[in-house]
């Protein structure tokens, strides 16, 4: 069952533009000039109940506009946008009590309360029965570890601490549907992991649909069965994270370690390409339906004293990078 | 209504702990009250034509107006403009309450905490020291608990309007520098209303401002009482009725051009 239909969604944003220096403000001043910006053309998706997707793009794109839309904050100028039957802005109230909102970037938590205090008001806003608030409570307090920080004023906590009690605050009254915009964004490596084991779980356990938006494409690996790529306003690309791949490339990496007493300075192959050498590491890349995996190995490992090589898909920032360069060059052709 | 109820108490209470804000402004409201009282002694003295108010009036309408100085002085709510200017203002819409009813709690609890420790200390110290006298009667104390309430909510409703005023602009420094004066001066604080100038007067009776202070101080000294006090109380229910339909009409065309800053 689709939970989130969008059709057509588009937005646009009017900005002030100033030429630089003095004359530049006091024209601004007598004749205020303004630019449109498109920030969503024609956006159209839809996701199921349970799915896990990442929302991914470069800043601008209009990823934050999206969600921002979906969960009821923004008016679109036009398109069609329903989720589990509401229209977010229109049902702004209504739809709110069943999704969850986590912004990277700022909290949800009042910054002079200490933690508790601002779940126990939440539960209020949310008017969750008791009981069941105590319930939730303590199990997510559980899973992210928190209870050391909850008679701490919420301006005292780190960024990796904030963002554990955020994801909490976002969950305290059992939402469908969670967003998730930037979760991991700052962290540390542990609150990182944390953080992520913990929306993998909540979306496998629970069947919470999550939308995740992020640059972290780690973030995108270890969670997401589907991609979505934003750029411009349009949606670029929209599959599994192996549909993504095969759409942009078919190439694999081979990397090859030298040994220290090995003669060569440099590895080639006649079927691949040295990306890049770090010492007597080397990149290459080749596309295995020219060669196969096992005769290039073969190959280099007969001719060079090889230390150690393996094999890997090219990391996900590369093939995001290569999208939005795919994107501006035909944009510029137009 | 619960949760309007929770986020009340919860900012009351919190703002209940800044109690050296609270302190100082007693100090200096004493101060600057024993200041005014002097001048208006001065003015008092040197005068034999008859006035609107005898001196005893003036010397408690100061004393009262010193003590509840935060009904008539105030600015549109930082942390909400705060929240607008950082784009915070995302999570305020991310939760199931109406917007201008969460605004207007936060202004009347952003009122009520800071009035109660400062305003109850000055009653004690100047009604035993300074010349601040009892209400005219048993009736006219409990008609001005009423109106003060009243003052409280007008007060709100007029802090909730500049804060929705907030989403037009990205400082909010020109709401407060262009409000806050007029709000102070025609509320009564700087110069007691009854003193102002006769030609003025009709323009005071309807323009809202005299709801805040002047009404309950009014009826304070008896001043008003029985018909007139219950047209001063309607003019005070009207008003706040007023401009809180404004600043929901207001907020409602301000959330359709929604920028939330900062991506």
């Amino acid at each position: 069952m689709q939970q989130i239909v969008v059709e057509d969604l588009t937005k646009s944003f009017r900005i002030g533009v100033r030429a630089p220096g003095l004359m530049g403000s006091i024209k601004a001043l007598v004749k205020p000039k303004y630019e449109r910006i498109l920030a969503l053309d024609r956006v159209s998706f839809s996701i199921s109940r349970g799915e896990l997707v990442g929302y991914i793009g470069p800043n601008g794109a209009g990823k934050s506009t999206t969600v921002k839309i979906l969960s009821g904050i923004l008016v679109p100028d036009g398109g069609r946008v329903t989720v589990g039957g509401r229209i977010p802005w229109l049902d702004r109230i209504e739809h709110v009590r069943g999704i969850g909102v986590v912004f990277g970037q700022r909290t949800q938590l009042w910054w002079d309360l200490p933690v508790m205090e601002s779940f126990d008001l939440l539960r209020e806003i949310y008017d969750v029965p008791r009981d069941r608030y105590r319930h939730t409570r303590d199990d997510l307090i559980e899973r992210l570890q928190i209870g050391n920080l909850l008679h701490i004023a919420v301006r005292q906590l780190s960024l990796g601490q904030r963002m554990r009690c955020d994801l909490v605050a976002a969950l305290l009254h059992e939402p469908e549907l969670l967003f998730l915009d930037e979760p991991t964004i700052g962290l540390d490596a542990v609150s990182k992991l944390a953080v992520r084991e913990f929306i993998g779980r909540l979306n496998r356990e629970r069947g919470v649909t999550v939308i995740l938006t992020t640059h972290d494409m780690d973030d995108i690996e270890a969670l997401c069965r589907r991609v979505m790529v934003i750029g411009n306003g349009q949606i670029l690309s929209d599959g599994t994270l192996a549909d993504l791949r095969a759409s942009v490339t078919r190439e694999r990496w081979l990397t090859v370690d030298l040994a220290e007493s090995a003669a060569a300075t440099v590895v080639t192959d006649p079927d691949a390409q040295l990306i890049r050498q770090e010492g007597q590491r080397f990149f290459l890349s080749f596309d295995p339906q020219r060669i196969s995996v096992a005769d290039l190995i073969a190959r280099i490992a007969r001719r060079y004293a090889v230390h150690d090589l393996f094999v890997e898909n090219p990391p996900i920032e590369a093939i995001v990078a290569r999208i939005y360069e795919r994107r501006s060059k035909s944009s510029a052709q137009q | 209504m619960k949760a309007y109820r929770a986020i009340l108490v919860s900012r009351f209470l919190t703002l209940l702990q800044y109690r050296s804000a609270a302190i100082a402004g007693v100090g200096t409201q004493l101060f600057f009250g024993l200041v005014r009282v002097m001048i208006y002694d001065g003015f008092y003295r040197s005068s034999s034509s008859p006035q609107p108010m005898n001196v005893d009036q003036v010397t408690t309408y100061i004393w009262l107006g010193q003590a509840m100085l935060l009904l008539a002085m105030f600015d549109a709510d930082k942390d909400v403009a705060a929240m607008i200017r950082t784009g915070n203002v995302a999570y305020e819409m991310t939760r199931p309450l109406d917007l201008y009813s969460v605004w207007f709690t936060r202004a009347l609890s952003g009122r009520a905490a800071p009035l109660l420790m400062r305003s109850i200390p000055i009653f004690i110290v100047a009604g035993l020291f300074f010349g601040l006298k009892m209400p005219a009667s048993i009736s006219a104390a409990g008609l001005f608990v009423l109106s003060a309430f009243g003052g409280l909510l007008l007060a709100a409703s007029l802090i909730a309007l500049m804060t929705v005023c907030l989403l037009w602009t990205i400082s909010g420094e020109g709401v407060n520098r262009l409000a806050a004066p007029m709000i102070f001066f025609f509320s009564g604080l700087v110069i007691p209303l009854p003193l102002f100038p006769d030609w003025i007067q009709r323009a005071i009776a309807v323009l809202p401002f005299r709801g805040l202070i002047d009404t309950p101080f009014r009826i304070y000294l008896g001043v008003l009482n029985g018909p007139s006090a219950a047209a001063a109380l309607l003019h005070q229910i009207a008003w706040t009725a007023a401009l809180v339909l404004a600043g929901r009409m207001l907020l409602n065309r301000g959330i359709r051009r929604l920028v939330v800053q900062g991506g």
